[in-house]
């Protein structure tokens, strides 16, 4: 664990008085210190591109009255930009005064290790994976023609501070690894992506030579890409795979359940709580509380302990994802959402893992049903437009259905829907959840916060795919 | 205070001294300081403010063909050796790539010329508040608009670039922007959107109640909207979209995307990629661009370059590394482009709209549907659907699609291009490509 203060001019006692005394007349607020330690390292066109180490340390001050949060941070922690900080709150909030809420739940119960994955594999042995990924893809088959394999690790140990010296502290290791592939054939070209990461070390990820699996399926995507057609255009049913796809759960429900834009009612769900808004069968989750995940969290970023949070529950409207200052203007109370990218940012309820439980039926009966659609297995990125509720996002690999059986691949096309009423389109629910391998990282406002996804696969009656082909 | 050249200096030349005497061949460090102050408005009260104070510092060190990185922002001299010890070490261990080098010396940026980059006008918080106070009362005066929330940041920045051959400059920028959201309902439907300006100087700012308006004019205008159907139907891009054409051509010609055969763009120099009606420019040097440089991130000179003459592809984007590789010398764009925009067409605006006797007039796209190795494009869209000129009704949930290798090529521009931003583009017509809606 970090200790902030010992090569600065501040002991404990400074600061706990003066976080006391700035946010003593505050309804919340805190000071939160970070310390991260981060490394990249990339392998790309035959050569170790680029090895990138990275250290920051820096504290933001928060104080809360009303509706109004004032926030102020810096990256040198000493006594003068300490008070600067407390002196511009203070100012900000002068004519509102609030009355502090000391309360916050307590959890023992931690969802990793206190970690340092990038000291626990040395730089040689990590070089060495990724020379080796590039030699396996390229002498797997003469089309490829690129290969880029990367490692990303850090620890981050964060301290947060409330008004009285309460402190809570956390220290999260994440890790990714990643494989892109470019194969050139007949003058096409196509890429595949995939990787796999999570809370612990690197090679509780690699070890057995995972590595090669996780080429392997960067291959299939791409070797299957090579021979895809135009996409259909227009309104079809669409079947969706287990596991990563689930960024569609996440794009559509996940962002509008989240506490910020339900209070400012600009949210396209801000009026259906306890309404019906999903098929019957469907129950979504949001869960900090699983294992070394990526999206896991032990506390949120405002001490918060993280829980498994019921948004959807057999197609009802259940809960709103909330951090501790739309929690208490909605009187409700934190699910432990919030976070933050880092100390240079102010708190945002947000998503953690974000799950659809399984249902009874199988693929197979999905794929059968349909006589004219598309399989979608896996995606890039997507995007929503929270007030109007249309969602996006983009297939990296579909194939067409055709009278019940899967057909040829399709080129990646956008897919387009609308939030509050698509999971009223879900006719069947499977039985083969999948979490997703760990790769997720959502944005909003600017800020990056790594998530989870998960779902089993699922039919929806109708959505528009964006293709080309009419 | 943002902190002046000598302190930035003192820190840069620090850092390179320490490489040099562990044994480090080359180093280049970047020092930089920023500070922001930001206070955000909603439903015409305050709502936050935020107030950033940021040091960062990026070092370099060779040794020969070996590159290694690391960054920080922790300044302490004794947190800085830690760093530069591991850095170094790094160093020594990562294999050799015959491409790594500092900038060839006689590229380098001799002298610096003023663009005004920098106002050192204190725009204090009170001011702001004023200034959103206007916004959102103008934005607020209809009454379906049922939420505002806005903004006014202010970033003042300095940095110093310096390497161990010699080169040691830097300049202090400024910015001021501030944008404007807004939420208007009525039974059917709930739409949001905004406007936003942004300055190097303060006195160049829309005024407040300008910002205000348009947002809730161009959010009131998208309620009730239909979806239409499949089809292949000429696309009109509203400004703000239309210059996201641009960054997909820039990305597709950086040396990099080039050298590593990952642009549908590769191997294109000399050959017709756009209609033969279009220019593309991009140019360092606008006094007040938010674009402008005086070297790029490696310190070497940048010039004017024309990227498209006549619709012909004249010149990738070269940084060192990948100049190297490519076999061509580095035209100053590490960092990517500066002021880029296409030169106007010859079509008035209204005349575009006219153009055909339907089309369709997107202002906003969402997803990451560009995929610069195969140049298909499908993205989430919406906007309005015109006929004979006008504007008939929004349109929402629908994609459009198509590939960049055609789309450039049936590009028609209007003639109301504005300098305001990093990338800019006149009104755009696109021929030929789908419309997926029901």
């Amino acid at each position: 664990m970090s200790n902030f203060f010992n090569k600065s001019d501040l002991t404990r006692q400074d600061v706990d008085k003066l976080v006391s005394e700035t946010l003593n007349n505050c309804d919340d607020g805190e000071l939160y210190l970070e310390e991260s330690k981060s490394e990249s390292i990339l392998l790309d066109d035959n050569k170790i591109k680029s090895s990138n180490y990275s250290s920051d340390l820096g504290f933001g001050f928060r104080a809360i009255s009303n509706e109004v949060v004032a926030y102020s941070y810096s990256n040198e922690i000493s006594k003068d930009s300490l008070k600067n900080s407390s002196e511009n709150l203070k100012s900000t909030l002068k004519s509102i005064k609030g009355t502090y809420n000391h309360e916050i739940p307590k959890s023992n119960k931690k969802f990793y290790k206190d970690i340092n994955p990038i000291e626990q594999k040395t730089l040689d042995s990590k070089l060495e994976v990724l020379n080796k990924v590039n030699e396996f893809l390229r002498k797997k088959d003469g089309s490829v023609k690129q290969v880029t394999a990367s490692f990303a690790g850090e620890q981050k140990s964060i301290e947060i501070i409330r008004s009285g010296g309460e402190s809570l502290t956390d220290v999260r290791p994440l890790i990714r690894f990643n494989v892109s592939v470019m194969l050139e054939k007949n003058g096409r070209k196509e890429t595949g992506v995939y990787g796999i990461g999570g809370r612990q070390s690197y090679d509780d990820y690699l070890k057995n030579d995972n590595w090669k699996n996780v080429c392997e399926e960067a291959f299939r995507i791409a070797s299957v890409n090579l021979e895809s057609k135009p996409a259909p255009a227009g309104e079809m049913k669409v079947v969706l795979g287990p596991g990563w796809p689930a960024i569609l759960i996440h794009e559509a429900i996940g962002h509008g359940l989240e506490g910020d834009f339900n209070r400012k009612k600009t949210s396209a769900f801000h009026n259906l709580m306890g309404e019906k808004v999903a098929s019957e069968g469907v129950t979504i989750v949001d869960d900090g509380t699983i294992d070394n995940r990526r999206g896991s969290l032990t506390i949120d970023d405002e001490g918060t302990p993280t829980e498994r949070t019921v948004l959807i529950e057999n197609g009802i409207l259940k809960n709103f994802m909330q951090d501790r200052h739309n929690a208490r203007l909605m009187n409700t109370r934190s699910t432990g959402s919030g976070r933050r990218e880092n100390y240079r940012h102010i708190v945002l309820p947000r998503m953690r893992n974000t799950m659809m439980l399984s249902g009874n039926q199988t693929q197979d009966e999905m794929i059968k049903s349909v006589d004219k659609g598309i399989f979608a297995v896996s995606f890039g990125g997507g995007q929503v437009d929270i007030t109007s509720g249309k969602f996006v996002f983009n297939c990296t690999e579909a194939y067409e259905i055709n009278n019940g059986k899967i057909g040829s691949p399709i080129k990646g096309a956008t897919l387009i829907g609308d939030g509050p009423s698509i999971l009223k389109e879900v006719s069947m629910v499977g039985n083969d959840m999948m979490l997703d391998p760990g790769i997720g990282t959502c944005g909003k406002a600017g800020q990056g916060v790594p998530v989870g996804v998960a779902q089993p696969s699922i039919l929806i009656d109708k959505m528009t795919v964006g293709g080309t082909k009419i | 205070m943002v902190k002046d050249q000598e302190f930035l200096k003192l820190k840069a030349s620090y850092c390179l001294d320490l490489a040099k005497k562990m044994g480090a061949t080359d180093a280049s460090v970047v020092v930089g300081h920023s500070i922001s102050e930001t206070v955000n408005f909603r439903n015409k009260s305050l709502e936050a403010s935020d107030r950033s104070d940021g040091l960062a510092l990026s070092i370099e060190t060779y040794l020969g063909k070996r590159r290694s990185s690391i960054s920080s922002s922790n300044l302490l001299d004794e947190n800085i050796k830690t760093l530069i010890e591991k850095c170094f070490e790094t160093t020594k261990i990562t294999p050799e790539d015959e491409f790594n080098s500092l900038p060839d010396k006689n590229l380098l940026s001799k002298q610096i010329s003023s663009l005004n980059l920098y106002d050192q006008t204190r725009f204090e918080n009170d001011k702001k508040i004023k200034y959103l106070k206007d916004l959102e009362e103008a934005a607020s005066s209809e009454n379906q608009i049922i939420n505002t929330e806005s903004s006014f940041t202010e970033n003042k920045s300095n940095f110093i670039l310096a390497n161990s051959d010699g080169f040691c400059d830097g300049y202090k920028t400024s910015s001021f922007t501030t944008s404007c959201v807004t939420v208007a309902k009525d039974e059917n439907s709930m739409e949001r959107d905004y406007e936003f300006s942004s300055k190097r100087h303060l006195s160049d700012i829309k005024q407040a109640s300008d910002l205000g308006n348009k947002s809730a004019e161009q959010t009131i205008r998208k309620l009730n909207p239909n979806k239409i159907g499949s089809e292949k139907i000429s696309i009109i891009f509203d400004k703000r979209i239309s210059k996201g054409m641009l960054s997909v051509f820039a990305s597709a010609i950086s040396a990099s995307a080039i050298a590593r055969g990952t642009s549908f763009l590769k191997d294109k120099i000399g050959q017709q990629v756009f209609a033969n009606s279009i220019n593309v420019i991009d140019k360092p040097d606008i006094i007040k661009g938010m674009g402008s440089q005086n070297f790029d991130s490696e310190g070497v000179n940048s010039n004017t370059l024309q990227l498209i003459e006549n619709g012909i592809l004249k010149n990738y984007l070269v940084d060192t590394y990948n100049g190297k590789k490519l076999n061509l010398q580095s035209n100053g764009r590490s960092g990517g482009t500066t002021n880029l925009y296409f030169e106007n067409g010859n079509i008035s605006y209204e005349d575009l709209l006219k153009k055909n006797l339907k089309s369709l007039y997107i202002t906003e796209t969402i997803g990451h549907g560009s995929n610069l190795v195969t140049g298909d494009y499908s993205v989430g869209a919406t906007g309005f659907l015109v006929e004979d000129g006008e504007f008939r009704y929004p349109v929402n949930e629908i994609t459009i699609a198509g590939n960049f290798k055609d789309m450039f090529k049936n590009i028609t521009l209007a003639n109301d291009l504005e300098l305001e931003y990093s990338v800019n583009s006149p009104t755009m017509m696109i021929e030929g490509m789908t419309v997926a809606g029901k």
